[in-house]
């Protein structure tokens, strides 16, 4: 890599950033001692990372998986960073910059490693779920209309793909990351089309009057 | 109706539906994770900052995680700096 002299663009870096910046982009040794000082830096985010996930989607890894998996996600946030470093604006601390690439790379290859042999399936009439619940008696009448209303909405509203894509990101819990890995595309796109379905339905539900609260603010899984 | 039953169609409701108000992207979002966790960290109002990006936190689990582990490790460094 040439020689830069950085200049952040944001608010102006600190002087630990500036000095990461300045050896990241040096020549000879200096650079390497502080790609080696990066890549620790991010494998202990990494381990932080999988050990978090792990717990949190109960996946059940030996230790040498999480090493690997850790070491893998430095890995390839080390490529992300030293890529990325030009765009390095100075917004924040260079570590806390550094570090989201790490716990992204972590994240993502986790909630994969705990979908690893299970099945997605996209179906797009997953919905018809909802018409059973909101004629369930544990409903009060004012939830039940919204969520007849909501499947309704979905019925009529959206496409089959924004259906299916709905379907698995809510009410299936696939994780945005696997989905779009078994779809081949990102997880911006995925999302983007939730955003699409969701102000769709939340349009239908408008014109029929219905206002849902507060209270049902609220993402995927 | 119980409260539980009440939360869990709140959720549902909410995971269909997701934020009521504008959001950034999931790209925008990444972009500017790192300054919004540290405006936050500052007692800053991180919202006025980034507007949307609270939006898309409620609305996008992913993201929403991403944030939080990065709470939580910038959290984890101020408890052991010498780590």
């Amino acid at each position: 890599m040439p020689e830069t002299s950085f200049s952040p663009a944001g608010r102006g870096a600190d002087g630990e950033s500036l000095e990461w910046l300045a050896a990241l982009s040096a020549a000879g040794h200096r650079r390497e001692d502080a790609i080696e000082r990066l890549h620790a830096l991010l494998l202990r985010a990494a381990r932080f990372e999988v050990a978090r996930r792990r717990r949190a989607v109960g996946v059940a890894l030996d230790p040498g998986e999480v090493d690997d998996l850790a070491t893998q996600a430095a890995d390839d946030a080390l490529m992300a960073v030293m890529r990325k470093l030009p765009t390095f604006r100075g917004d924040s601390r260079f570590t806390t910059w550094a570090y989201k690439f790490a716990l992204l790379e972590a994240a993502v290859k986790v909630r994969r490693r705990a979908w690893q042999g299970r099945e997605v399936a996209l179906e797009d009439d997953g919905w018809a779920r909802l018409a059973d619940r909101a004629a369930s008696p544990h409903e009060d009448a004012q939830t039940a209309e919204l969520l007849g209303a909501v499947g309704r909405a979905i019925a009529e509203a959206l496409t089959p793909h924004q259906r299916a894509v709905l379907t698995a990101l809510t009410l299936d819990d696939v994780p945005i990351d696997v989905l779009a890995e078994r779809l081949a595309t990102t997880r911006g796109a995925l999302y983007k089309t939730l955003h699409d379905a969701r102000r769709k339905l939340r349009a239908r539900l408008a014109e029929e009057g219905l206002e849902p609260g507060r209270a049902t603010a609220g993402g995927t899984r | 109706m119980s409260s539980r039953d009440s939360k869990r169609s709140a959720d549902l409701l909410g995971r269909l539906l997701g934020p009521a108000e504008p959001e950034v992207s999931c790209d925008e979002c990444f972009e500017q994770l790192d300054r919004y966790v540290e405006i936050e960290r500052d007692g800053r109002d991180a919202e006025a900052a980034i507007p949307g990006m609270r939006a898309h936190l409620e609305g996008c689990p992913a993201c929403h995680e991403d944030h939080d582990s990065l709470v939580a490790l910038l959290a984890s460094d101020a408890a052991s700096p010498e780590s």
